[in-house]
């Protein structure tokens, strides 16, 4: 077994997810090579072969010159499976690889199984078992899901390049907009999900909060219907946070959540769904709606 | 200009999850089905390009599925989709993501749509694949993960998500396709008088044997519930219990309740 792993490049610098790239491929066992668009300057620490292209020339975001670099690679190493890590960048670009090689592509990877690759579905409630039925296949890995391997060391580096301009121009990054309360100091937070019902509850949520010390936090929903603002916001596309305690009120605990809150001391889930992925995680989790449950829990602690 | 969006039906996802008889995907019975969240978001941006370009533009809806999806449609079109086109197949769910890509792209071959808009992953499935494979089937300019949309005179400007917060402005010329993410914008709620109008507009039904030629790449093997990981507790009961119990709880193991 073979595998060409694709590693990322962003605002300057190597990405350390490239290393779960790596903790991917030594649970898989075989050969494996690493393939970079970024630059001489910024080199993983690792000792084996590495294709590398220069984002000054090609671009951090330009698929078409991506893909080109990918599909030479591939040609040269003839690798039995191609990695991304399952983020902006690789699922935008493996279905493009997949779909020129007509090869199978297996999406947010978060296990290897018999047989296959063990994937989450249904909003992470559920789990599949899928199987590549051609020779070679594209992957993608959930982030988090593998061990970082920093195996370090330099690389053999076989510098690559492309032409051309491709079909997209990228104009710029946008920078995170400037947040007013930093979560990641908070040592309770108390978040709000869609499961809170509407804004007119977020003052219940944020009541808690403010009892227990804490400081308010939300998913993705809460924030995108404006029942409060994006500083709050917990999860890959929002704030990472560690706090001692964090209550989540009505959060089902899809992956992108998990990812900004998971190392939290203890986790308290108020959900009135048994199933709900939020409990895989939790220490505790109260099966009761929580605008009986919330209320009721903050009338005691506030006594 | 001609537009199209892709819509995927799925069931609720507060609903409890059991295997089918085959084992490899879910038990339909008793699950509600509603429009895949991501694409009400395509759909809303697909009915502002439409009601921006005015005249002489068209937009249709597409989804692939047994007669059920025919109800997304319908909001589809409530929303302001000019016509609809259903693909009826009842093993929809049994195609894997290169299978319906292939279907979308064998529809949308010789129509020459000028923008197409897909979500960027389904919430029972989850791919994030077909999108941009239909992109690649038809040879179009395609950007992923959009949370900003604008087009003048042959040109979009898309925002893309990136980790941790951060954008990503790119602009591409159509024929393009996007696949978007949550919060582009605010999907409307279809009004009264729209369902009304909705229920005059044209729904071509295409069997999907008529466009099918691919076969899959990638096979499903089993569907299951995750291991259970243990260590958590779980309470039931009545709501005064469980704040006596909780509070315990959060003296005895957390520092912060005295
Ligand atoms: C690229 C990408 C990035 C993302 N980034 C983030 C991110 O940074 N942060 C984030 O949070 N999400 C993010 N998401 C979205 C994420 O996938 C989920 O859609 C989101 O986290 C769901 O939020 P939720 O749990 O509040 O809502 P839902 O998933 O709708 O869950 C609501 C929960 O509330 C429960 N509930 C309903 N009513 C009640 C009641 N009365 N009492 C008790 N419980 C109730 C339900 O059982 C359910 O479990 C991202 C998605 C993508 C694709
Ligand atoms: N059966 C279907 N019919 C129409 N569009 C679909 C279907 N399945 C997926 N799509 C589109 O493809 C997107 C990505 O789906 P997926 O690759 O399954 O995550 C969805 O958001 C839809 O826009």
């Amino acid at each position: 077994m073979k595998t060409l792993l694709i590693g990322e490049y962003r605002e300057g610098k190597m990405l350390d997810s490239t290393y779960e790239l790596l903790g991917f491929a030594q649970q898989f066992g075989g050969e494996s090579t690493l393939l970079l668009v970024g630059s001489e300057t910024q080199l993983p620490a690792y000792a084996g072969t590495l294709y590398l292209a220069d984002a000054a020339s090609c671009g951090e975001y330009n698929p078409d010159l991506h893909k080109k670099l990918i599909l030479e690679t591939v040609q040269k190493e003839d690798p039995d499976y191609i990695v991304f890590v399952h983020s902006s960048y690789g699922w935008d670009l493996a279905p493009r690889v997949a779909a020129t090689l007509k090869a199978a592509q297996v999406s947010e990877i978060i296990a290897i199984a018999d047989g296959g690759f063990e994937v989450a579905c249904c909003n992470a409630k559920m789990r599949r078992t899928v199987k590549p039925l051609t020779a070679k296949a594209v992957l993608t890995i959930q982030a988090g899901a593998f061990p970082v391997l920093q195996p370090g060391g330099a690389p053999a580096v076989v510098k690559i390049s492309a032409e051309g301009n491709g079909r997209l121009a990228f104009v710029g990054y946008e920078p995170t907009e400037k947040k007013d309360i930093d979560l990641a100091k908070a040592e309770v937070i108390v978040s709000a999900g869609r499961g809170v019902g509407k804004k007119d509850n977020i003052p219940v949520i944020q009541a808690l909060a403010t009892a227990l010390g804490g400081e308010l936090g939300a998913s993705r929903p809460v924030v995108d219907a404006e029942w409060v603002s994006h500083d709050h916001q917990v999860g890959t596309t929002g704030q990472t946070v560690s706090p001692k305690l964090y209550v989540a009120c009505g959060i089902s605990g899809a992956i992108q959540h998990l990812a900004g809150m998971k190392k939290s001391d203890f986790i308290l889930a108020i959900n009135k769904d048994k199933d709900a992925p939020i409990g895989e995680i939790a220490d505790v989790l109260v099966v009761a709606d929580v605008m009986q449950f919330v209320p009721a829990l903050m009338a005691k602690v506030a006594r | 200009m001609k537009l199209l969006v892709c819509i995927k039906q799925v069931p609720d996802m507060e609903s409890r999850f059991k295997p089918d008889a085959s084992g490899i995907w879910y038990n339909e019975a008793d699950l509600a089905f509603r429009m895949n969240e991501y694409d009400e978001y395509a759909v809303e941006q697909a009915v502002q390009l439409r009601e921006k370009l005015g005249e002489g533009s068209e937009l249709t809806v597409l989804s692939i599925g047994p007669d059920r999806v025919v109800e997304a449609i319908k909001k589809a079109l409530a929303m302001g989709c000019d016509n609809a086109v259903h693909v009826q197949d009842t093993a929809a769910s049994a195609k894997d993501p290169w299978q319906i890509a292939s279907i979308i792209a064998g529809y949308a071959k010789d129509k020459s749509f000028d923008v197409i808009f897909t979500g960027m992953q389904s919430q029972d499935r989850g791919s994030a694949q077909v999108g941009v494979t239909v992109a690649e089937l038809l040879g179009v300019a395609c950007t992923t993960t959009i949370v900003g949309f604008a087009y003048d005179n042959g040109v979009i400007t898309a925002k893309r998500e990136l980790e941790g917060g951060i954008k990503g402005a790119v602009t591409l010329n159509t024929p393009a396709l996007v696949t978007c993410q949550l919060g582009l914008n605010v999907p409307r709620y279809p009004t009264l008088p729209n369902i009304m109008k909705a229920k005059k507009k044209e729904i071509t039904a295409i069997p999907a044997a008529d466009l099918t030629t691919s076969e899959s790449l990638a096979a499903t093997t089993s569907f299951h519930p995750p291991a259970k990981k243990g260590g958590g507790i779980v309470l039931e009961g009545d709501v005064g219990e469980l704040v006596d119990k909780v509070i315990a709880i959060l003296k005895d193991k957390t520092a912060v309740l005295r």
